[in-house]
């Protein structure tokens, strides 16, 4: 009973250590760019965070750990699987996620595994598979994980979900930095870029921050054309079309002509 | 170089753009095709979403037509009354094509309706092309150059409602030529084509018109059905994108010049085997993808208001 009360005890301790800790360290951040503007030119950007722990205490004696999550616009998304019916392949069962990024980039310092736990991991939703969610749709189908599964595959083929273990670097347990690239296939919207410090697997300070992705110049202006006066830029697609064909026809007659 | 496409979402190499655009644009002017049957497929190659590819070449069909029309006007190959006739039919066919589209699309079944057209369409006609002018050829060798009979009678000269086609020399039923006009417009709507590859046989062997005047009226139904397509589209869908259109167009227009010349060197029953090869071998791919076990069973899309299917 002594040594129950004992185990107690130092429970509490640990429990008040990481408390204290969690109150001592702060994160001070900084972006390469906060902003990131989609050009006619614009082919995929890096973006490099970096920041310092604030802390008034010692460094305490465990490791720290950083994990960095950058999520982009979140929508929802149908995943089809093709089954072979009348012996063609054509989609069959489908599966609506409610809520699935556009774009999710992790990148922590060591393997994931290792330095987050299971319950802080279910607390922060940091890992592709907890940002993705398919809650109404389970009523629906038994097997949605394969279905997620799919989703979370394909989309990490196209470079939109990454995993990058061991990609942020920490120095001297105060600074770190990571530089995360993101796609030339990016939707326009708020990325939110989370950051997370990590002792012993718990995290122990994170913090916030919206990078900024907008269409500018003539792809914005095309874009809110195409959305907000569709007809006419239906029209002036079909004009462009009528004069290049007929500047074409005329050019290559005066050609011929000498 | 790369350039970021504002609707599709994607970045691609210009360069690409203009080589896809020039050589289906060598294509058509060779053939008289506007070639949206090649370019469709190549832009779901090179990672465009399947509804931005389909709305884009409808409008850069528009534009690779208008420049092929203008040499056809010149040599008066043109039979505008018989071309505005089809036309009719094909903005009837083109309004219900379009909805047909946005109802598959909302089932999920999209692909496969365009997969099945292209795969039915593209064999049946680019097997009859082959068989037909196969026996052209060996006829023309056999007796010396004699050439196909021009006007057939066949059920379509038993139909009411005639009408007098001038530059055709056709007296004929305008019943079949907007039941063709119409056909070709539903299928133009849903398989992003401008239709000249089932146009072109239609008119000869349903019709009967003769072939000189065939590709450019051809050419002139089709440039107000891809229009008609292109203007659907861009305000249903919102799919339509100008950049990507813009540089397919350019390398288009400049390949169809070239086309026309080159097609003008070969002989009529050659293109048509040709044509009728390309055809087929398009069928066959796509064939080949329904029947075969795909390597990724699943796909995601998106709702059209985010940004169009992945």
């Amino acid at each position: 009973m002594k040594q129950l009360a004992l185990i107690f005890t130092l429970i509490a301790c640990t429990l008040w250590s990481v408390t204290t800790a969690q109150a001592d360290e702060e994160i001070v951040l900084g972006l390469s760019q906060d902003k990131v503007a989609i050009t006619a030119q614009f082919d995929g950007s890096d973006i490099l965070i970096f920041g310092a722990v604030k802390r008034e205490t010692a460094i305490p004696d465990s490791d720290l750990d950083v994990i960095i999550a950058i999520e982009g616009p979140t929508g929802p998304v149908t995943v089809r699987r093709k089954e072979k019916k009348f012996g063609i392949w054509i989609n069959g069962a489908a599966l609506e996620v409610n809520k699935a990024p556009a774009f999710y980039a992790v990148a922590s310092s060591a393997p994931l595994g290792q330095i987050l736990r299971r319950i802080e991991n279910e607390r922060y939703a940091i890992t592709i598979d907890r940002a993705i969610q398919s809650v109404s749709a389970t009523v629906q189908f038994g097997n949605t994980q394969a279905f997620t599964e799919a989703l979370m595959r394909i989309q990490a083929e196209n470079g939109s979900y990454q995993l990058l273990e061991n990609a942020v670097e920490v120095d001297q347990q105060t600074l770190f930095r990571s530089s995360i690239s993101l796609p030339s296939n990016l939707t326009e919207g708020d990325y939110s870029a989370r950051i997370f410090l990590l002792r012993g697997g718990h995290v122990v300070a994170d913090l916030k921050t919206v990078i900024d992705v907008r269409k500018v110049g003539l792809e914005r202006f095309l874009y809110n054309l195409a959305y907000e006066q569709a007809p006419v830029y239906g029209l002036l697609s079909i004009f462009i079309a009528i004069v290049a064909g007929w500047g074409a026809s005329a050019l290559f007659r005066l050609i011929r002509d000498g | 170089m790369h350039i970021y496409l504002p609707i599709a979402e994607v970045s691609v190499n210009i360069f690409l753009l203009f080589g896809l655009g020039g050589i289906v644009g060598v294509l058509s002017g060779i053939f008289g095709v506007g070639g949206g049957f090649l370019i469709t497929p190549l832009l779901f190659f090179v990672g465009i979403p399947p509804a931005v590819a389909v709305a884009t070449s409808a409008n850069q069909i528009v534009a690779s037509s208008v420049s092929g029309l203008f040499a056809h006007l010149k040599r008066k190959t043109v039979d505008l009354k018989m071309g505005w006739m089809l036309l009719a039919g094909g903005l009837v066919g083109s309004a219900f094509g379009i909805m047909l589209f946005n109802y598959l699309k909302s089932l999920g079944q999209v692909d496969l309706l365009v997969q099945l057209c292209y795969v039915i369409f593209l064999g049946v006609i680019g097997g009859l092309m082959l068989i037909e002018s196969l026996r052209a050829i060996r006829r023309a060798r056999k007796s010396g150059g004699v050439r196909r009979k021009r006007s057939q009678h066949n059920w379509v000269h038993g139909l009411p409602f005639k009408m007098r086609f001038r530059a055709s020399g056709l007296y004929i039923s305008v019943i079949p030529v907007l039941l063709v006009g119409a056909s070709v417009g539903v299928l133009s709507a849903v398989m992003g084509v401008g239709g000249g590859f089932i146009m072109v046989p239609a008119m000869i062997y349903i019709l009967g018109m003769p072939t000189k005047v065939v590709v450019g009226t051809s050419l002139f139904q089709i440039i107000f059905v891809a229009g008609f397509n292109t203007l659907l589209h861009a305000i249903t869908n919102k799919t339509v994108d100008l950049p990507l259109a813009v540089f397919l167009l350019i390398g288009g227009v400049v390949g169809a010049q070239l086309g026309s010349t080159i097609g003008v060197k070969l002989k009529a029953e050659m293109l048509r085997v040709l044509l009728a090869l390309l055809v087929l071998s398009v069928c066959g791919k796509i064939a080949l993808d329904l029947l075969l076990e795909p390597s990724e069973l699943y796909s995601l899309s998106r709702p059209a208001s985010q940004g169009g299917s992945q």
